[in-house]
């Protein structure tokens, strides 16, 4: 079985504990020997160095307990880190004084004259003064580092250096009266010392009440520190003189350095004092003005800020009272005042306005509007001597003012405007994102509307087109926005007969796609009746006469397609002229017959601007049906893809399927555009006879 | 952008369309002539000359006030198409239904010949 020990920090702690303590019983033994041994005139045999040595390690195994200690401790109050270093040294004198009293009280008894017992007492004053002052040594480092820059860490890091390698000069036996290097080490680090005591960041972060802490326990530590070193200088007359702590250089070092260290915070603090309330305030602003930025995270509402605003502002300028005005919707006016009533209020604008002692300063952040300047008046016959006025923008626009009151004149100095500046527009900013955040959630919503309708619509155009083997067809559609006015449809009429229809719905968009839906349910209707091309067009004209707006109408062409008699019979309601390829020419050409849209003579006199056309096919013909988006897309010079292009464009792809040519056109036509984002709806079908 | 202007004649008001004439742009050619036929003329002419593109919104402007013309037996003339403009006129059938005329001496001998 093997115990496993966990090398934690707190481990470490105990360890480097016992170990000190250990060391320090072993250095007490060997003092008490010596003494013996000086008595009976035998030489123990063990060089001075060893008790020092010994007593060295015992420093170093204190200053690795306190560098953990301090380490376990999250920094941030200062004063109990003070309370923490008072007590120890409380401790350490009641230990010291005990000892004191006890000699008193035996006087110049046999005991009192016992040189064992007097080693032993200095042996553990000694001992807990060591420890006050290394405790003392690690929390000075703590609130000297608080803050810290890469160079004070640098600094600071080689002064330790110095002290924790001074421990063992005692060892060279160098005393401070007779040793010049002992003089100018001891007066280098000295000078480090007052460098490292210019570093009191944290005194500024004490508010009042904890000044006065801080002042009272430092008063007490520096007492401890004079007295200590009164304590360890008046040396046991008769003890080995090798142990004199005063020549410890070590020792002299941290009482200088914690001397130092003191009397420089007490004096910092004292001096800081008058002006903490004024660090506190601006603290409280900071705090003011992360409320007003934070407030719409938590779903506050406009009022709320509005409130925040008047507390915070009125706070930060001593203000005896205020109110914010806020206009919604230029009908009804809100109100939010402080220390003031309604009426008050009323009869203080009057004098607002009637004032001739007003100040106006422009808005720092919006230079050319005069509605945003800021005004200064001053008032005669009220309680109210001076009045700030703040017009607070939303969006551009002024929706109120915040009016700050004092009972002093001249109340409110640039400081204070400053201040209030800031946080007006701050609460500007966060009602503004309080808005947005609304309109970006109805947005979203029209958006998910708008994807319902694309939706919608895409499922209105035939996924599979009615055929039979005499003939393949294929289409292809897109719409400029979420939906479009573009129309195909087929409908198997008999066995061997077909409808097929393209349409095009004038304007874009939503408009448009609802009356594509409507031509969609004519189509649908009519086409079962199995109607000849022109009565259908001329039913279908008076169906949307009933339905389309002022100002919409759709074009179409439909086709009527006999795969048994190799017939096409097809009429034209103002739509772009079909594409036909013959393969007995090997050329193609557009069918230029007359029509008149649907929708654009709502009378019986359409009848006599449609006209029926009919022609037998032959295998390997081609028809191509398209909307105006690929016969009028233009391209940067403002050139259109044209008829022209198409023919061509046709004759030379003709032995291909019409998922082939379609792909062709598209790809041509992107091409000749410079993009795939046309600006309007495009759609084509092909058909080619088998 | 479509700019237009009118222009009172002795016997006629002309109404010059100048830029393009598409869907967001047919609002104010419909807005100039709404008010044509409210102030009751009974002649007007549509200068074309320099109108560059229209859209199906742009011809439905014109579309929507062919049963007024008859109606009403109003002279509503249109002239200076460019040949693109013509032809979009032209395929959707409109040129069947309005009078439309190369230049404007034609437009103004049609109105002499009436």
């Amino acid at each position: 079985m093997s115990i496993s020990f966990k090398l934690t920090p707190k481990f470490y702690m105990r360890l480097s504990m016992v170990l000190a303590l250990l060391i320090w019983l072993i250095v007490s033994l060997i003092d008490v020997l010596q003494l013996l041994a000086v008595r009976s005139g035998v030489d123990l045999g063990i060089s001075r160095e060893i008790p020092i040595l010994l007593y060295d390690f015992f420093y170093v195994f204190i200053i690795i307990y306190y560098r953990l200690r301090i380490k376990e401790e999250d920094g941030g109050n200062f004063v109990d880190l003070l309370w923490r270093v008072f007590a120890t040294g409380l401790v350490t004198t009641i230990i010291s004084l005990g000892f004191k009293l006890f000699y008193s009280s035996i006087g110049d008894s046999a005991l009192g004259q016992n040189e064992f017992l007097r080693i032993f007492t200095h042996g553990v004053n000694t001992a807990v003064i060591s420890i006050f002052l290394i405790s003392t040594f690690t929390v000075w480092k703590k609130l000297i580092l608080y803050q810290k820059s890469r160079r004070l860490v640098v600094y600071w890091n080689a002064f330790e250096a110095l002290v924790i390698a001074s421990i063992f000069f005692n060892i060279t036996g160098f005393t401070l009266r007779e040793s010049l290097v002992f003089q100018i080490v001891f007066i280098l680090m000295a000078i480090m010392a007052i460098v490292l005591s210019g570093n009191l960041k944290w005194v500024a972060y004490l508010n009042f009440k904890q000044k006065w802490k801080a002042i009272l326990l430092i008063v007490l530590i520096t007492i401890y520190v004079f007295y200590f070193f009164a304590e360890l200088y008046v040396p046991p007359s008769e003890s080995a003189a090798w142990l004199n702590s005063i020549d410890n250089l070590f020792i002299i070092t941290l009482f200088t350095f914690l001397l130092f260290y003191s009397v420089f915070s007490l004096l910092v603090i004292l001096f800081n004092l008058p002006t903490s309330s004024v660090f506190e305030r601006k603290m409280e602003e900071a705090i003011n003005f992360q409320r007003l930025s934070q407030s719409i995270q938590t779903g506050e509402t406009e009022e709320q800020i509005f409130d925040i605003l008047l507390t915070s502002s009125m706070n930060a300028v001593y203000a005896d009272a205020g109110w914010i005005e806020v206009s919604n919707e230029e009908t009804s006016t809100q109100f939010i005042n402080r220390n003031i009533s309604r009426e008050s209020i009323n009869k203080i604008k009057e004098q607002i306005f009637s004032s001739r002692s007003r100040t106006v300063m422009k808005n720092p952040l919006s230079n050319s509007n005069s509605e945003t300047d800021r005004v200064l008046v001053t008032l005669k016959r009220s309680n109210f001597k001076s009045v700030f006025v703040v017009p607070l923008t939303v969006q551009n626009k002024v929706s109120g003012f915040m009016y700050l009151l004092n009972e002093v004149s001249d109340g409110f100095n640039k400081e204070m405007i400053n201040i209030i500046n800031t946080f007006a527009s701050q609460a500007s900013v966060s009602i503004e994102n309080f808005k947005l955040m609304g309109e970006a959630i109805s947005n979203e919503r029209y958006k998910e509307e708008l994807d319902i309708a694309k939706r919608v619509q895409r499922a209105l155009l035939p996924e599979v087109l009615d055929h039979d083997e005499s003939f393949s067809i294929h289409a292809f559609t897109i719409a400029a926005a979420e939906v479009g006015g573009d129309y195909y449809d087929t409908f198997k009429l008999s066995d061997h007969k077909f409808a097929i229809v393209i349409g095009d719905v004038s304007g874009k968009g939503t408009s448009a796609a609802f009356h594509m839906s409507q031509m969609k349910g004519i189509f649908q209707s009519l086409a079962q009746m199995d109607l000849p091309a022109d009565e259908f067009l001329f039913r279908a004209n008076k169906a949307l006469s009933q339905c389309l707006e002022r100002t919409s109408f759709i074009t179409l062409t439909y086709f009527i397609l006999d795969t048994k008699s190799k017939k096409l019979e097809f009429s034209r309601a103002g739509h772009c002229p079909t594409l036909y390829y013959d393969k007995s020419k090997k050329a193609a050409e557009y069918f230029q017959n007359k029509g008149l849209g649907l929708g654009i003579l709502r009378n019986d006199g359409f009848r006599k601007f449609i006209h029926v056309n009919e022609l037998e096919f032959e295998k390997d013909d081609i028809l191509v049906l398209y909307t105006d988006g690929i016969s009028e897309a233009t391209n940067a010079k403002g050139e259109e893809f044209g008829f022209d292009r198409m023919k061509t464009l046709l004759e030379k792809n003709a032995h291909y399927d019409p998922v082939m040519i379609q792909k062709i056109f598209i790809s041509k036509l992107y091409e000749f555009c410079g993009t795939k984002d046309l600006n309007d709806d495009y759609t084509m079908v092909v058909i080619k006879f088998d | 952008m479509i700019d237009i202007k009118k222009e009172q004649q002795n016997n006629y008001l002309q109404i010059s369309v100048e830029g393009e004439a598409d869907a967001s742009s047919a609002i104010n050619l419909d807005k100039a002539i709404r008010e044509a036929f409210d102030e009751g003329h009974q002649t007007i002419l549509i200068d074309c000359t320099n109108l560059n593109y229209i859209s199906s919104a742009g011809l439905g402007v014109f579309m929507s006030y062919i049963e007024e013309i008859s109606s009403n037996s109003i002279n509503f003339i249109l002239f200076g198409l460019s040949e693109k403009v013509l032809k979009v006129f032209g395929i959707l059938g409109l040129d069947q239904l309005l009078n439309i005329k190369e230049s404007k001496e034609e437009a103004l001998q049609a109105l002499n010949g009436i």
